[in-house]
């Protein structure tokens, strides 16, 4: 929060102080829900996003038009600090008109990053403003609609931005004008823009009291959505909701494989698995050997145990082996991994990824250990009795989500380490006890829960079917991609194609022939294939590179990217192992309760801003 | 129930006669004792002896026992009440002896009751007996559900309303209403240190919360009075209106909200709160045009525009910010589409539920377009531009139903103080047909809208002048200035000046032939100084060319002059005596006419009195008249010039030409010209 404050100011400053702290009380009260740490609230314009003909003034509250005027070429804009947080749900400031200058060309409004500022804010894409001269909407449109009145000299213009249907509506003089915009993209700034000498305005991010009474429309919104879950047709399922619940949490530990928690679940509620837990284990298995990049094997295993079934996906195959030879390029999958065993480089690179979360790094560790049965390599940083130990106690101590969020160096959190030597057990079967397999899963299964009710799930359905949860994702969405970053540099140093090994590169080659004949041999078969085409151009293309992993197809060699993938394999399992196993997760995305689940994974944030939906969840 | 005047008081054996229907009220035959009550009834109307008799004889006890038996039919029960209400319409001294009787407490029981009918008998006498001074104001109290019942009795009908709201305005202090309206959350409730009233449910909470709050809109309405008390009323240090305010929140029942806003509205109309309030601007008004919106139930929408048209009806700043307010005026299009398309196929509940609504949204629409368009001419754009809204008008004037009828033409009344839109929109979409078609044996109120917007039709510049002259409209509007309503009069009149202003020869003979010179002069000694004025206004633009003041006045001259001096030595007010000169001015520029008055010395006085008078306007009329008559290069002003030098008017002029008043002096100066050419 202190970096927010602005810098050219004197401390001391009691009027700033006192100002400064209403503001604060303010955007408490206002936004509850936003965690400032993460996403700033915009507290003034920015002084470096801003084009030359925009002066700063006040505390960078105070704009005015510097420029010659001359023309639209003229126009000048500037944002806020800050983007307006989600979290907000409903988003509001206002600006006062202190004059308008020659011709009061002033438009007030919302624009995206990097949108031009040589404008006026609504004349470009992702850029939307209302305009004093004529009162017109401009929505990303260098041509408006007539929307309201004219505002000039003392009017004090308000701009409301709600993030639960995505729409935008101006006040004016405390009075709303009804909505101006619709279907509006997220991230947007608060913007102004003038255009002709002697235009000033002052805004209000909250520093004094808003002439609108922007809290009674909060309250309204938040009474319809209360009413909206209180007044959510139940219908015949009245009184089931046990069931149906239990249900749902059942199928979801069946379908990701949690056996040992969906076997306990079972228990506790006295209700029936359908899936016999060997084939449960065996999913698992496959799923971990995919998410740990070793696809020759998992593939290996999926024929083994249930043949004929990529067989009879050859889509599927396909998209295996292609993954299959990225991992080869990334050093990971077995075929290469035994011949550059020897490199303690490449096992550097893995704990030492921040974006690995501890889920992905156990399935990553686990590749250690149990695919090369050497407890040497098992991993390159810690001995694996000093992990032990860090296991014990961390299934004493079930890590928090943030403190397991914040462990992404190299030193693997407890968690991780537990969860790497149990998966080894479970599918190496090694000498190890069987309940400490089922305490790993419920661990495993203890972090999901945290991110359950930290409340914060990230919004893309893929992931919650992928059951995969990235602590550093679901706190930081802007940041879970591996492409940028310090650290990714540091990363990039200790990584070669295939480990830097001979063999293995040749070794590579020659599956990447086989795969070329692969896709011909599907292309006769079943005709041409454009998104496979796609998929092996974009892998072969990774040989291009001199350092893969920063190029621009790099993005392959991400673990993440194994996901979907880990998905589609486990659905096409169970598909074809029991169709009526896939039944019982039907209930949350066959006949669910729409409306509130929607709501929940899609707005989550903006939901929990208003109506403190978490009290639901739980 | 027949107003007490109705018989004429019985004379004779009235004390026989009288015991004589007490005797039947202990018949064993119900129908008898029923027969006998009726009977009782019809006698005792507008008879206090009578009354005085039958309460001696011992009738009201039996009466009492009557209403309270559950055996009796409920005919019986609602008669026995109705008579008991005539017993206590007579003297103090019958309702003293009605209350010892304990008529209070059974007729409060009577009020459980689910028959409407005898709960308005029950609620007609208790009011009598309530709003007279010798009852005592706690026996309203000795229940404590009573006034809880009454306000959740408030909107059965009209009636009970009306006797409700007479009961409380006399027995129930307003301060207890706000005890009840803010201070019903709480379980235990107090409205007098000995009685008290505990709720049992949230809902009841609501609903009495919910009924005080009626009530205090019905008791503001158009009461100046009450919503000055309540304006200033205090509750917990916090001003009653803010509390309203508070009940307007949005996250409040939306009923509540709405009647907050009623109450809001009535104390601003009634002048308690000025329109420029914040809570009026900032807070009524906007809650008033959301409850407009689509997402609310279409009676909440109906009352809404009605309360928000009748809270801007008179201030033209609250219209401006209404209009661009959530874009009220596109909003109210879609008050036209009901019932939908879609609710006709597929539901049909839904099919009856908008069919019986869609008269009431068109018209609340249309009074809303109304009162938004009344005076400024930009929002009369904006309405005229929204989606057919002149094919809407249009089909309005001829709907079924008279209130959607009468809320049209209002509408298109104020869209017609338009110049710009009479000639365009009004003219292409030739809105005079369906307002003529009005016009043919509406009711009064729909016929002074209706002849009031034909008024501002046929202004001169209007395009629709012609063809309402062709459809033969004349005969109409001289009916109409013999109504007997003055509004009706005015409009008439005001029309016929209208047609007359720069018109044909033709026209302006038409109209002297059709109205009667005999209802002209009758008009010009109208009650109503509206109609007197149009008809002056008349009379001046009849005599407006040269040729046709000569010919006008050649023919109705003697009249004329006869009227304008009967006017002019009457008490009128000063815009009054201002037209009656402007009409002397007119009648100077003619070439014959100006005779009638060089000849007539008496009036040639008066032209010089209101040359000294003390009001520059009647100082210039009078002024111009002189200046007319002297004016060089016409026949015989030299010999006119003569005769005014002799009557002092020279004198008079030179001294008007030191007026401070820069036309008085410049007209005087013009004048005085004309003697020395």
């Amino acid at each position: 929060m202190t970096e927010l404050g602005v810098g050219s100011l004197p401390l001391g400053d009691p009027a700033f102080n006192y100002q400064e702290h209403e503001l604060n009380e303010r955007l408490k009260r206002l936004y509850p829900a936003v965690n400032e740490e993460e996403t700033p609230l915009p507290r003034s314009w920015s002084p470096k996003d801003k084009y030359s003909y925009i002066g700063l003034s006040q505390n960078n509250l105070r704009v005015h038009y510097k420029g010659h005027g001359k023309n639209h070429k003229d126009a000048a804009s500037v944002r806020a600090t800050h983007p307006i947080p989600a979290a907000c749900g409903i988003y509001y400031f206002e600006v006062k008109i202190v004059s308008k200058g020659r011709d009061g060309y002033m438009g007030i409004g919302l624009s995206a990053q990097g949108v031009n500022m040589n404008r006026l804010p609504g004349w470009d894409k992702h850029s939307y403003g209302y305009h004093g001269d004529d009162g017109h909407s401009f929505c990303s449109s260098g041509t408006g609609q007539p929307y309201g009145p004219t505002f000039t000299t003392g009017d004090v213009i308000g701009c409301c931005v709600n993030l639960i249907n995505n729409t935008c509506f101006y006040t004016k003089n405390g009075i709303s004008l009804g909505v101006a915009f619709t279907d509006l993209p997220p991230n947007l700034y608060p913007t102004v823009g003038l255009q002709t000498p002697g235009e000033i305005v002052d805004a209000n991010f909250g520093q004094q009291p808003f002439v609108f009474d922007i809290e009674d429309y909060m309250s309204e919104w938040r009474a319809k959505i209360h009413g909206m879950i209180a007044r959510f047709p139940i219908g015949e399922r009245l009184g089931e909701w046990q069931a149906v619940l239990q249900n749902m949490v059942s199928s979801y530990l069946v379908h990701h494989g949690y056996c040992a928690t969906a076997t306990a679940f079972a228990r506790a509620t006295e209700t029936m698995i359908q899936e016999d837990q060997t084939s449960i284990k065996n999913r698992q298995r496959i799923q971990k050997l995919v998410l740990a990049g070793r696809v020759g094997e998992a593939i290996e295993a999926t024929q083994q145990l249930y043949p004929g079934l990529l067989e009879r996906n050859p889509n599927l195959l396909f998209m295996l082996k292609c993954r299959q030879f990225v991992e080869m390029v990334n050093g990971t999958d077995s075929e290469v991994r035994c011949l550059t065993i020897r490199s303690p480089k490449s096992q550097d690179s893995y704990p030492g990824s921040p974006c690995l979360s501890p889920h992905h790094g156990a399935s990553n560790t686990h590749l250690h250990t149990g695919g090369s049965d050497s407890p040497t390599c098992s991993n390159g940083v810690t001995p694996p009795n000093k992990s032990k130990s860090h296991s014990s106690s961390g299934s004493i101590k079930y890590p928090s989500a943030s403190s397991s969020a914040s462990s992404s160096s190299s030193s693997s959190p407890s968690s991780i380490n537990y969860s790497e030597s149990n998966s080894s057990d479970s599918t190496k079967s090694q000498p190890h006890s069987a309940n400490s397999t089922q305490e790993t899963s419920d661990s495993e299964m203890e972090i999901e829960a945290e991110h359950y009710t930290n409340g914060v799930v990230e919004g893309s359905s893929a992931r919650i079917m992928n059951g995969t949860y990235k602590h550093e994702e679901i706190l930081q969405p802007d940041d879970n991609s591996i492409g940028n970053g310090v650290t990714d540099e540091v990363c990039s140093h200790s990584r070669q194609l295939c480990g830097g090994n001979q063999a293995a590169t040749e070794r590579m080659i020659q599956f990447g022939r086989e795969l070329q004949a692969l896709n011909e041999q599907l292309c006769q078969e079943y005709g041409k294939n454009t998104t496979h085409k796609k998929m092996l151009q974009d892998a072969f293309s990774l040989l291009a590179y001199s350092d893969p992993w920063n190029c621009p197809v790099g993005q392959q060699l991400d673990p993440t990217q194994r996901e979907s993938l880990c998905s589609a394999l486990n659905s096409a399992i169970l598909a074809s192992a029991d169709a009526s196993a896939r039944s019982g997760h039907g209930v949350c995305s066959a006949h669910g309760p729409s409306p509130v689940w929607f709501l929940l994974l899609r707005q989550s944030r903006q939901l929990f801003a208003l109506a403190q939906v978490q009290v639901i969840v739980k | 129930i027949r107003s007490p005047r109705e018989t004429p008081p019985m004379v004779g054996e009235v004390t026989a006669t009288s015991r004589h229907y007490v005797d039947r009220l202990f018949d064993p035959d119900p129908q008898k004792v029923l027969q006998g009550v009726i009977d009782m009834k019809n006698a005792v109307i507008g008879n206090n002896k009578q009354k005085a008799n039958l309460i001696v004889l011992g009738a009201v006890p039996r009466l009492l026992y009557l209403l309270q038996q559950s055996s009796s039919s409920m005919e019986l029960r609602t008669e026995c009440a109705v008579v008991l209400g005539s017993l206590a319409m007579g003297t103090e001294n019958n309702i003293k002896s009605l209350v010892d009787c304990h008529i209070i407490p059974a007729l409060l029981q009577g009020l459980l009751s689910p028959d409407l009918v005898f709960i308005e008998a029950c609620l007609r006498c208790l009011r009598t007996v309530f709003i007279s001074p010798v009852t005592p104001v706690q026996l309203l109290y000795t229940d404590p559900t009573v006034i809880p019942h009454l306000m959740s009795l408030l909107s059965n009908s009209l009636r009970t309303q009306e006797y409700i709201t007479q009961i409380f305005s006399h027995c129930l202090s307003l301060f207890r209403l706000i005890d009840l309206c803010i201070f019903t959350p709480c379980d235990h409730m107090t409205f007098d240190t000995q009685y008290s009233v505990t709720l049992h449910t949230s809902s009841s909470v609501l609903q009495v919360r919910m009924q005080a709050l009626k009530c205090f809109s019905v008791l503001a309405y158009e009461n100046t009075q009450v919503s000055m008390t309540l304006v200033n009323v205090l509750v917990d240090g916090e001003l009653l209106t803010q509390v309203f305010v508070k009940m307007m929140q949005r996250d409040q029942p939306i009923e509540m909200q709405l009647t907050a806003a009623k109450c809001l509205t009535y104390m601003c109309r009634a002048s308690a709160i000025r329109t420029d309030d914040s809570c009026i601007v900032l807070k009524t008004l906007p809650c008033l045009v959301r409850m407009c919106s689509k997402e609310h139930l279409l009676e909440e929408r109906v009352e809404g525009a009605e309360t928000l048209a009748y809270l801007m009806e008179p201030d033209v700043e609250l219209q401006r910010i209404a209009s661009t307010t959530d874009h009220l005026v596109a909003m109210l299009a879609d008050y036209f589409k009901y019932p939908s398309s879609v609710s006709a196929i597929t539901d049909i509940k839904r099919l009856d539920h908008d069919l019986k609504h869609a008269h009431e949204l068109r018209q609340a629409a249309f009074k809303l377009y109304a009162s938004l368009g009344s005076n400024d001419e930009e929002i009369r754009k904006k309405i005229t531009e929204t989606e057919n809204m002149m094919d809407r008008i249009v089909s309005g004037l001829s709907e079924s139903s008279i209130k959607v009828r009468l809320a049209a033409v209002r509408c298109l009344h104020s869209l017609s103080r338009s110049v710009q839109q009479l000639r365009t929109s009004f003219h292409d979409h030739a809105v005079w047909k369906p307002l003529m078609k009005l016009l043919q044996n509406a009711p009064d109120e729909v016929l002074v809208m209706a002849s009031s917007t034909l008024c501002n039709l046929l202004l001169e510049f209007s395009p629709s002048k012609e063809p309402i002259l062709e459809s033969g409209v004349m005969e109409l509007l001289c009916s109409l200035t013999q109504s007997d309503s003055p509004a009706l009069r005015v409009n008439g009149i005001w029309a016929l000046m209208n047609m007359a202003f720069q018109a044909d020869q033709k026209v302006k003979v038409e109209i002297v032939r059709c109205l009667g010179t005999e209802q002209l002069f009758r008009l010009l000694s109208d009650p109503d100084t509206n109609v007197l004025m149009k008809t002056l206004g008349l009379l001046r633009n009849l005599l407006s060319q040269r040729a046709h003041i000569d010919q006008v006045m050649s023919s109705h001259g003697k009249q004329i002059m006869q009227a304008v001096t009967l006017i002019l030595e009457a008490e009128h007010s000063i815009e009054v005596k201002e037209q009656t000169l402007c009409i002397l001015v007119n009648i100077a520029d003619g070439n014959t006419a100006k005779d009638l008055i060089m000849t007539n010395d008496d009036m040639l006085q008066k032209i010089k009195y209101y040359m000294g008078h003390s009001n520059v306007k009647l100082q210039l009329a009078a002024t111009f008249c002189v200046s007319n008559l002297i004016w060089n290069e016409e026949d015989g002003s030299q010999e006119r010039q003569d005769k005014l030098r002799e009557m002092g008017f020279v004198d008079i002029l030179h001294k008007l030409t030191q007026s401070s008043e820069p036309n008085l002096s410049d007209r005087a100066k013009t004048a005085l010209q004309q003697y020395l050419a």
